[in-house]
């Protein structure tokens, strides 16, 4: 192990530690696999620094955090958690922007927290990379490793989604 | 609830601060006087501020960081594995002839994973996960010259396509993906059912060629002109081979 390569690997990549603990535990199921998923994504990261050419360094390492939980849940099989999207039919008109809308900034907490874990991942990771930690539809699309346009589509057809779960938990009241 | 106006298709990217500061200016003269699209902005600023709600954001647990500072700071896995046997060691060898245990011990240490490894590991689940998001190919063609230039400006190599239609292995398309840490050209080709993954990225070290089974999907590995190359599918070994020579031709 090199200590001045370690050094520029802290220096560099471990600020946005918070970052990918974030963007982690949103897509794992519990505290715990969020846990592991950033250890093992850092040392990932730490191993492939070389190859790392010194762009972006929370895209990239939010890359590797994505990754890794891929892979994981391949490992214990829960593959099915992802859906196949069919980018090509909009499903926006449940999910459009409406005047009733202003309600929505009166929910709670946990009320968007619960109806953004009810979209599917593909969705919801899209949701938390720009509006949790604001990268651009460039840096997010090379987290997710999907073209700008796929990018700027699913976001629109997750807010559509994300919208639809919150005005049903309002209409259905507190519970 | 749409204007209709060819401008209004750009408000979420304006919405977003993605536009140029002409097209910007040019969504504000029109939000001045459109009123359906002043409220569509109003609902995604209701949603944007719905989302900033502070306990959404997941903190991780204290002691993390420093965590993973010690986990960086270990010795890699090979010397970890000879010091766990290395305990094991001290319990039997109170029981057994010393020089019997070292030759179990030696028998008995647990190879790490080694790149290969990790590498064949990393490059079947971007095959699985290529089928599973259908997410195949972000260029679909058959042309190799409307597959190679697709790849200009996105990677910092350029990839060699060729077209095995006449071998019986037609280029379906190709696609961005992400191994060992970097960008790499997936390019897709097909036999019968049974879509293949070839994945490239330079690599100057030298590994060697080799083929092997993970988890029922076959892989073939080469290099060639600097180029790693690892062919990834559920079709059989043999045939695989064949495309894999086929590319090295």
């Amino acid at each position: 192990m090199d200590p001045i390569e370690l050094e520029r690997f802290e220096r560099t990549v471990l600020p946005h530690m918070r970052a990918a603990y974030n963007l982690a535990r949103w897509l794992a199921r519990s505290d715990h696999d969020a846990e592991d998923v950033v250890q093992e994504a850092c040392l990932r990261a730490f191993r492939f620094f070389g190859g790392f050419r010194g762009g972006d360094a929370k895209a990239w390492l939010l890359t590797i955090v994505r990754n890794t939980s891929y892979s994981a849940w391949h490992r214990v099989g829960t593959a099915g958690t992802t859906v196949p999207l069919d980018e090509d039919t909009p499903d926006v008109e449940d999910g459009s922007p409406g005047p009733e809308d202003l309600l929505l900034q009166k929910a709670s907490g946990q009320e968007v927290r619960e109806a953004l874990d009810a979209l599917p991942v593909e969705f919801r990771e899209v949701v938390v990379l720009r509006e949790l930690e604001g990268l651009s539809y460039k840096e997010i699309a090379e987290v997710t490793q999907l073209p700008i346009g796929t990018v700027m589509s699913r976001l629109a057809r997750a807010r559509a989604r994300l919208r639809r779960e919150l005005r049903e938990r309002l209409q259905r009241g507190p519970s | 609830m749409s204007c209709g106006d060819p401008v209004s298709r750009h408000l979420e990217a304006y919405f977003d601060g993605e536009l140029d500061l002409v097209r910007s200016l040019e969504m504000e003269r029109h939000l001045s006087e459109c009123e359906a699209c002043s409220a569509t902005l109003r609902s995604h600023r209701a949603l944007r501020s719905a989302l900033a709600h502070p306990s959404l954001y997941h903190e991780g647990p204290n002691g993390l960081e420093s965590r993973v500072r010690t986990e960086l700071r270990k010795p890699s896995k090979d010397t970890k594995s000879v010091a766990r046997v290395g305990w094991r060691w001290r319990a039997i060898a109170a029981s057994l002839p010393v020089i019997a245990t070292v030759a179990w011990a030696l028998v008995a240490i647990p190879r790490a994973p080694s790149d290969e490894q990790l590498v064949s590991q990393e490059v079947v689940s971007a095959h699985v996960r290529s089928l599973m998001a259908e997410h195949l190919t972000d260029v679909a063609s058959s042309d190799r010259h409307t597959v190679k230039p697709w790849f200009n400006g996105k990677l910092d190599f350029s990839p060699e396509v060729k077209d095995l239609a006449g071998d019986g292995y037609p280029l379906v398309g190709g696609r961005l993906d992400y191994i060992g840490g970097r960008g790499a050209v997936a390019l897709v080709y097909r036999r019968g059912n049974h879509p293949i993954n070839v994945f490239i990225w330079p690599e100057t070290d030298a590994g060697g060629d080799g083929e092997g089974s993970v988890r029922g999907y076959n892989v073939v590995r080469w290099r060639r002109a600097g180029m790693r190359y690892w062919a990834v599918s559920d079709l059989n070994l043999p045939e695989l081979r064949e495309l894999a020579r086929d590319l090295q031709r």
